[in-house]
């Protein structure tokens, strides 16, 4: 493997990442709060829909994201509501939200556009297009870092960037802010926080809401910046790979951006390479497949340090019992 | 009592001629879904075709998981569908295990394989290794480069079958010709999967890939897309795609799924069952498109050569290996 394949994987991977990435930040507020959420496939779908589906009729991108981002955030609301207003089970309204938006995304595809559940290809305006950073192309002739810079680093859509600035975000909002410490508290003890005189069910619904607006990002990104359109259940089955990413990075923001590009890296050598052969030891891509699943259930089982969740999680908080 | 008579067999009639209507024809599309700008639209289009020229009707469903294979086969057959026709090599056994319970009833299923038909089966083949055999020629003829790709859907043999057809139509033209092979996935979300789709086409670009065929359904249309965004040159699956990217799509291979619909719907309840009807370059079966979207790519002298190797192919001089004859590709590793 020569130095300029390397930097195509990488490239690949940092594409491939993105959506894991901002799904699994996502999911991390969420859970963090003590609202489990495997929705996120279901919420990244229904953004990929109607982000796609708004810039297609408007032709402006940014519509679409605005859009996309409250379809998921509707989602998200819906989520809320069932799991911490009326207390119910947030598996089972997480596996709702994913049945509701795959089967709604292609009736109202179908309806809005008579293509058979997807949406028109977008074009111009319509999509989100690459950007060269600056210096881009001077620096492309310098050795090992030129191509570094102008191959791997700039050349992304905007989107791209944005996730990987929320990482950094995502740490100092839990790690360094009044509400970042509520918000994990509430995960963990959300009786001391009541105690404490903060609300419970407002600290869970505003990580909902954040949840909503990055799995919004996410689906917007699939189908405006990676893709030029909707096509049904076009996320096949990232926002699960996001929660196994999730569970890999032990609920820590900084860990989650490696364990995506660990997850993102995996598939880019297996589209790169059908088989790799080890020196008469052949892999076949369904191993690269399966490994981020299979990593997670090595990190479960405690092979390999231990993957605790926030301690309240999955439960809804009722006030005195 | 004779006007009690009256109404009983007029009544009798109407019942009889109800039972007749009954008797549609149902199509089952496969997981890809019916709109898939591919192999079930197709399926689609000549069943529509049916109903226009005829002003039949038919019952139709699309699956939406494995499971329901079987019982929409029993649904439509219990409901007096005949025949009942499904698409996609998956049906095949689940066609097999229910056609017993309903001898009365016809079952077509096509691009599948059993070892023994059952008497009221009948299976459509296709000879997809012919089609893309000649789309490969002219992949070949049109790469610059020397190098082109092939991205398959869920890798099964029906996939590698057209991936070995194009790899042998490619080296007839070059043989010195590289021919990059990857296969989007192992279940059936390969089906639908444009993202996959798209970076396995940038992947084949970056080892110098200058035409692409995507033989993978949904995720073709992603293929597809990032062939015309990247400046390359692609080819399309079993339905005519030439107009998804107006001269950036070089061709597309034509499976006649809809012409096997509609014959099997124009026939009937009197179709001929229990066998294998085989559709190739011969009768029709397969081709290449040509329309004026791509008229600008494909240069006279390129046709001539193609259409030369199709009358040969036909009349039987020139052979393209099947990939079922030995489950291996005499030029191409999967």
């Amino acid at each position: 493997m020569d130095f300029l394949t390397l930097i195509q994987i990488l490239d690949s991977t940092v594409r491939l990442a993105t959506p894991l990435l901002l799904a699994c930040l996502a999911g991390l507020y969420s859970e963090r709060a003590g609202i489990f959420d495997i929705g996120l496939e279901g919420k990244m779908l229904a953004a990929a829909f109607f982000s796609a589906a708004i810039a297609a009729l408007t032709g402006n991108v940014w519509l679409g994201l605005l859009a996309g981002i409250v379809a998921s955030m509707v989602l998200s609301g819906l989520h809320g509501l069932a799991s911490i207003t009326f207390r119910g089970n947030q598996l089972i309204s997480g596996v709702a939200i994913n049945f509701l938006a795959s089967g709604m995304t292609v009736l109202i595809a179908q309806d809005w556009f008579r293509q058979g559940g997807r949406t028109p290809s977008l074009s111009g305006g319509a999509r989100f297009s690459p950007i060269t950073l600056p210096f881009a192309e001077a620096v492309e002739d310098v050795p090992v870092l030129g191509p570094i810079y102008s191959e791997l680093i700039s050349g992304h859509s905007i989107l791209v960037y944005l996730a990987a600035a929320s990482v950094p975000l995502t740490w100092w909002v839990l790690y360094r802010t009044r509400f970042g410490l509520r918000l994990r508290a509430v995960g963990e003890a959300p009786e001391a926080v009541d105690t404490a005189g903060v609300s419970v069910v407002g600290l869970r619904f505003a990580a909902v809401a954040i949840c909503g607006v990055l799995c919004g990002i996410a689906g917007a990104y699939l189908s405006t910046a990676l893709q030029a359109g909707f096509v049904k259940e076009m996320t096949a089955g990232r926002g699960f790979i996001a929660l196994a990413a999730l569970i890999f990075a032990k609920w820590r923001p900084w860990h989650a951006m490696w364990a995506c590009l660990l997850f993102g890296f995996l598939q880019a050598v297996a589209l790169r390479y059908q088989n790799i052969d080890l020196g008469g030891l052949v892999i076949p891509v369904q191993v690269m497949d399966a490994l981020p699943y299979i990593l997670t259930v090595v990190i479960l089982a405690g092979f390999v340090g231990k993957a605790i969740p926030p301690r309240a999680g999955g439960e809804p908080y009722i006030k005195e019992r | 009592m004779t006007l009690m008579h009256k109404f009983m067999s007029a009544a009798a009639g109407l019942a009889l001629s109800a039972g007749a209507a009954l008797a549609e024809p149902a199509l089952i599309f496969d997981l890809g879904g019916k709109f898939d700008k591919s192999f079930n639209e197709a399926a689609f289009n000549g069943a529509q075709r049916w109903a226009e020229e005829t002003g039949g009707k038919f019952l139709e469903i699309e699956l939406q998981s494995e499971a329901q294979r079987e019982q929409a086969l029993r649904r439509f057959a219990e409901s007096g569908a005949n025949p009942v026709i499904t698409t996609g090599f998956a049906f095949a056994d689940p066609v097999n295990n229910v056609a017993g319970d309903y001898p009365d009833t016809k079952f077509v299923n096509i691009d599948g394989w059993l070892p023994e038909v059952p008497a009221n089966v009948q299976l459509i083949g296709f000879q997809e290794h012919q089609g893309s055999y000649l789309v490969g020629m002219l992949a070949a003829m049109t790469s610059k480069s020397g190098t082109i790709g092939f991205i398959g859907g869920m890798d099964i043999p029906l996939i590698r079958h057209f991936g070995c057809g194009y790899a042998q139509g490619a080296k007839a033209v070059n043989p010195d010709i590289k021919i990059v092979a990857n296969m989007t996935g192992t279940t059936p979300t390969a089906w639908n999967d444009p993202v996959k789709g798209s970076e396995l086409t940038k992947a084949q670009i970056s080892q110098g890939a200058d035409v692409v065929y995507a033989a993978a359904g949904g995720t073709g249309v992603g293929v597809l897309q990032t062939a015309a965004d990247e400046g390359i040159l692609s080819i399309g699956v079993d339905s005519n795609q030439n107009y998804l990217h107006s001269g950036k799509v070089l061709t597309s291979m034509l499976k006649r799924v809809d012409v096997a619909v509609y014959d099997s719907m124009k026939a009937g309840g009197a179709m001929e069952t229990g066998g294998f009807t085989v559709l190739g370059l011969a009768e029709d079966g397969v081709g290449y498109a040509m329309d004026e979207h791509n008229a600008a790519l494909v240069t006279a002298d390129m046709q001539a050569a193609v259409e030369e190797a199709k009358a040969k192919i036909i009349d039987g001089s020139l052979e393209v290996v099947a990939y079922y004859t030995n489950d291996s590709c005499p030029v191409l590793d999967f």
